[in-house]
């Protein structure tokens, strides 16, 4: 049809699944070690948005500097995500290990739920407005199908996936990640740390969500206490999509669901968004539980 | 076991006497709405205003001589608790209620007090059937029904803005999704083509392609339904993508925060609102004793329930007494000067004498138009 | 004193942990910042005292003594309710009593909350089938308790059905849902399931509210008719009341039917399943017709639960359908103690009763919900009431062992 249409909801998917990218290599991560679904982790990418928020407005009420406010707020935002991931796994988490596997499942539910009032109680129930922290871009104006927040997501996201590939691959602790996900009992034989281990995973998981927090806060611009659901949801979709444990299928995965829903909102109807999401993550459940580029598991006793 | 008989029917007795021991000379003004909850801050505003008109008559000595008693139940908006805090009122003897805020609710309370015989004013709930149905006989409202509104925008969208081909955006609540279809049917029947018409997911992460779409399809106007946190995500990914198709929206978004939320984004947006009253004094006086009273400026919906308190008050006055059927005629045949102007309520329950008009954001501030309606 | 170092340690963590959303609130109409400093404190102390509770807890988890001792009288009392029938016999008439003079004695305000609670109970008891004794952890449950109240919503505004028509219908509908859902996640494992679940419950009210020609999309259903009793003119005294009968009646059934389940043959099957699937599976039991029972029992409580609620608000809109529901019913589940009937009707009467009546904690309802799961989770999976099971001793079979035995010897 219209080929600069078509560009432009390409674009948009990007950007969308770049987002949902981000956050599904947090249930990726922590899957592939535990086996846990970490049902709170949408809660950490709204608590991300919110650090940041709550940072920036006492940075810019104290009159910081306007270009450095973005980058301490997301670094802050970063710091105190993976503390809450930290802190969230050593209390739901760890006092379940070799419990009956719904038990961590229920926990985190339950500590979804409590962050999510956490934050409505302490802060506000109300939508509350994100400051406009983007740099002007103008070498952006000619190129009509991208905006500056389209562009700095795409750009951020990319670079923050490319530097988690090469620490998985070529670090000392991205190596003994990958072991410990293999093997967890053959790892803990060659002298790795599982809790540390763990605990890395979370933090990586939580920073990460937390730079989606923030980027999609300064994009959408409104936040509250109820964000976290639909993008963990969504985002959860993209991991099962692309195999579930697998962090290049959290990627694809990310990127299929943002271009899927760009697509389907461009040429049929928004109103079907969130339906499609579902549908598509109980249809690869259903049909192929390992996704895209999972490998099939056979089930031991 | 005698023991545990025995001790229930002590119970038993004390919540038996409990509940007939109140008095009967106190007029019981019940308030139902969004007390609590993340719906609040459109329910608090009515609970504050009836509270300071009551104060206000009771420091003239009351009404008819009786004082004037305050009865709050919390609904938080949600249907199902709805009928509980309307069961309670009811058990509490209220007189008139006023309430409940949010639509859901109040379609779930008004049978309940139907057959209780006891007359509603709602300060903010604007589904047009609640009135127009004509089930609910001892309904009023103090606000402009969805109907109204979207009368008021769809006429200026034809006589002002000229448009031929429009896209309609909606948050799939009963409010929003209710002005755009009110819109699109105003307008569709003067021949104006409907190039889009959609729900838009108030969570999602991203609107380019809606907006793009909006963009490829080149409307003469997007008519948005919904509140303001989802228009000012709209407004601005619109603005921010070069989309100036002109925007239009029903009253929950013409708010400060909106300003505020969009900056440079919300200009030229229109919104539909009550007509600009603030110069009259009775307008004057219910700000400054909300600012007195609770320190700072009134929120949603505060003058409607100011209007719908006084109105109830005045009723009560001219009939002489509680009497259902007396208040019904009293409030169809009184006008009374309210923040919002002289108001009656006609044969629906719908205040006649109130205005809305369109307004446009203009250099970071609301600006009223000079195109409105009044109500009959 | 290690404990106590280790606490403090907490305390500050804590602190730094909620520092920003605890204590900064930004106000960004007018752009200024309000501090709350006290805020930090009053949660250090909190976190101090909670780090050495749950050492403590953590301790006795370890040496393995129970954490929550009701006291001994308190053990004694629940021992004879359970062992002794004549005290269960007079525990359960004076419940009976209180239960059935309630709606009598107090007020339509006390009775419409007992209602609410009544049909959590029921909702709670219908999800135990599936979660306590099935052990498939169903997050989407709530889209059952949907279909039952728009079936009766629909069927009374498109065909005119009465109550009591629409109460075995909605049942019905709700169990061929919950089937449809059931066959296609049969071999799903636990937690695909509970998700495939909650995509399944999302997607039901996601429907109900896209659909507006059928469902009134979110403007919903009005004026459903309560239910009647051979077309007596009810005032709404009255059916609150018959409403109250008519829930308690149904919590009742739902009570018996559960407890005779759960000691019949498919009822030991269903547990079996929550134990382990592979082994019950080898033991010969159809594992497909018991989850799908499974599924079709909880559900068709739910449908029942549905209908009613939409008589008894007279209202229905999706709003009302949506996760936080699920996740509400599942808490009591978890409290009350899986499998664990009285322990499941004790937590859901406790998580309704108790934000309606203690006004102040109404606030904090979701975030202690959310807690209780948690620590429930950790410290006491079994939950208030533990499921207890009946032991069979099989005379007969001794008999003939022995009788076999002595045969050959002779």
């Amino acid at each position: 049809m219209d080929i600069e249409f078509f560009v432009e909801l390409f674009f948009g998917g990007l950007t969308r699944g770049s987002i949902y990218a981000l956050i599904a290599l947090g249930y990726t991560l922590v899957y592939g070690i535990i086996e846990l679904i970490n049902f709170a982790h949408g809660e950490v990418y709204m608590l991300g948005a919110f650090t940041a928020l709550l940072v920036a407005g006492v940075l810019g009420v104290y009159g910081f500097p306007f270009g450095g406010i973005l980058i301490v707020a997301t670094l802050a935002a970063i710091v105190w995500c993976a503390a809450y991931g930290f802190t969230l796994e050593k209390v739901a988490y760890k006092p379940l290990r070799g419990a009956p596997r719904l038990s961590p499942l229920i926990s985190a539910i339950g500590m979804s739920i409590f962050l999510q009032n956490y934050v409505l109680l302490a802060q506000t129930p109300d939508f509350v407005p994100f400051p406009y922290l983007l740099p002007e871009m103008p070498f952006l104006d000619d190129l009509a199908v991208l905006s500056p927040s389209n562009f700095l997501i795409l750009m951020v996201s990319t670079v923050a996936m490319i530097v988690l590939a090469l620490f998985i691959r070529y670090t000392r602790m991205g190596k003994a990640m990958r072991a410990t996900a293999q093997n967890r009992k053959m790892a803990l034989l060659l002298g790795i740390n599982a809790d540390k281990i763990i605990s890395l995973t979370f933090i990586i998981g939580s920073s990460l969500a937390a730079l989606g927090g923030v980027l999609i806060a300064s994009h959408m611009q409104v936040i509250n206490y109820n964000i976290g659901f639909l993008a963990g949801m969504k985002a959860f979709t993209a991991a099962v999509l692309g195999g579930i444990g697998s962090i290049p299928g959290a990627m694809v995965g990310g990127l299929v669901l943002g271009l899927a829903e760009s697509f389907t909102t461009g040429y049929v109807s928004g109103n079907y968004e969130d339906i499609l999401a579902f549908a598509i993550l109980i249809l690869i459940l259903i049909l192929r539980p390992d996704g895209i580029l999972g490998k099939a598991k056979v089930q031991k006793v | 076991m005698k023991k545990g008989l025995t001790c229930l029917a002590a119970m038993a007795l004390c919540l038996a006497l409990a509940a007939p021991a109140q008095t009967a000379e106190t007029i019981k003004i019940g308030v139902q709405g969004a007390h609590s909850g993340d719906l609040a801050s459109y329910g608090v505003p009515s609970l504050n205003a009836v509270k300071l008109v009551i104060e206000q008559v009771n420091a003239k000595g009351g009404v008819l001589g009786r004082k004037v008693e305050l009865v709050a139940q919390d609904d938080q908006c949600k249907p199902e608790m709805a009928t509980n805090a309307a069961t309670k009122l009811i058990s509490d003897q209220s007189d008139v209620v006023v309430g409940p805020i949010c639509t859901g609710p109040t379609t779930a309370s008004l049978p309940i007090f139907q057959q209780a015989n006891i007359i509603v004013v709602s300060p903010t709930a604007t589904a047009p059937a609640l009135t127009t149905a004509g089930k609910h006989p001892l309904f009023f409202r103090t606000v402009a029904h969805d109907n109204a509104q979207a009368q008021l925008t769809s006429d200026f969208l034809l006589k002002k803005l000229g448009v031929k081909k429009v896209a309609f955006l909606h948050d799939n609540g009963e409010y929003g999704k209710g002005f755009a279809d009110n819109n699109r049917v105003f307008l569709e029947k003067e021949g104006v083509e409907t190039v889009l018409y959609e729900a838009v997911s108030a969570d999602a992460v991203d609107f380019s392609a809606v907006v793009r779409k909006i963009r490829r399809l080149k409307p003469d106007a997007v008519v948005f339904g919904g509140y303001q946190p989802l228009a000012s995500k709209l407004v601005q990914q619109m603005r921010r993508d070069r989309v100036q198709t002109p925007f239009i929206g029903p009253d929950g978004v013409k708010d400060e925060t909106f300003l505020k939320m969009t900056g440079k984004a919300s200009e030229g947006v229109y919104a539909s609102y009550p007509k600009d009253t603030s110069a009259l004094p009775l307008y004057k006086e219910a700000r400054e004793a909300h600012i007195k009273a609770f320190g700072s400026e009134p929120g949603f919906g505060y003058y409607n329930a100011w209007a719908a308190a006084q109105c109830l008050l005045a009723a009560i006055e001219k009939s002489g007494g509680t009497d259902t059927a007396k208040l019904k005629t009293a409030l169809r045949e009184t006008s009374v000067d309210t923040p919002l102007g002289k108001i009656n309520f006609n044969e629906l329950g719908d205040a006649s004498g109130m205005a809305l008009s369109i307004y446009q954001v203009q250099n970071g501030k609301f600006v009223e138009l000079d195109h409105n309606l009044t109500l009959k | 004193m290690p404990r106590i170092a280790k606490a403090l340690l907490c305390a500050v963590w804590f602190m730094l942990l909620t520092f920003p959303v605890m204590c900064i609130q930004v106000n960004s109409i007018d752009n200024s910042v309000h501090w709350h400093f006290e805020r930090a404190l009053w949660l250090g102390c909190g976190v101090f005292v909670l780090a050495l509770l749950w050492d403590w807890c953590f301790a006795r988890k370890a040496k393995g003594q129970p954490i929550i001792s009701f006291g001994h009288g308190l053990t004694r009392l629940a021992a004879n309710l359970r062992g002794d029938p004549r005290c269960r016999l007079g525990g359960l008439s004076l419940l009976a009593v209180g239960m059935l003079l309630m709606p009598l004695l107090s007020s339509i305000y006390q009775t419409n909350i007992m209602i609410a609670a009544l049909l959590y109970v029921m909702l709670a008891l219908g999800l135990n089938i599936v979660v306590g004794l099935a052990g498939q952890l169903v997050l989407g449950y709530v889209a059952f308790y949907a279909v039952g109240a728009y079936s009766y919503g629909l069927l009374h505004q498109f065909l005119g059905w009465g109550f009591w028509t629409c109460l075995p219908v909605g049942g019905l509908l709700a169990v061929l849902f919950g089937l449809a859902l059931g066959f296609p996640v049969l071999r799903l494992r636990g937690d695909y399931l509970a998700i495939v679940t909650l995509g399944f419950g999302e997607i039901v009210r996601l429907t109900l509210l896209n659909w507006p020609s059928l469902t009134g999309g979110p403007a919903g259903i009005s004026n459903i008719p309560r239910p009647g009793l051979f077309g007596m003119d009810m005032d709404i005294n009255a059916s609150t009341i018959y409403i109250y009968y008519l829930v308690l009646a149904a919590v009742v059934l739902t009570i018996v039917v559960i407890s005779r389940l759960k000691n019949s043959r498919v009822g030991l099957a269903l547990q079996a399943l929550r134990e382990d699937e592979i082994a019950c599976e080898a033991m010969g039991i159809d594992i497909t017709r018991v989850k799908l029972s499974a599924f079709a029992l909880g559900s068709c409580w739910a449908g029942f639960a549905g209908v009613i609620f939409a008589a008894k608000t007279t209202y229905i809109n999706p709003s009302s359908f949506g996760f936080m529901e699920s996740a509400m019913i599942l808490s009591m589940v978890v409290l009350g103690g899986m499998g664990s009937i009285a322990g499941v009707v004790i937590a859901a009467m406790i998580l309704i009763l108790a934000p309606e009546y203690l006004r102040a904690f109404s606030e904090y309802r979701m975030l202690i919900f959310g807690a209780i799961m948690v620590v429930m989770m950790i410290f006491r999976p079994q939950g208030l009431v533990s499921g207890e099971r009946r032991r069979y001793s099989i005379t007969a079979l001794k008999g003939t062992a022995s009788a076999s035995g002595q045969g050959g010897q002779a």
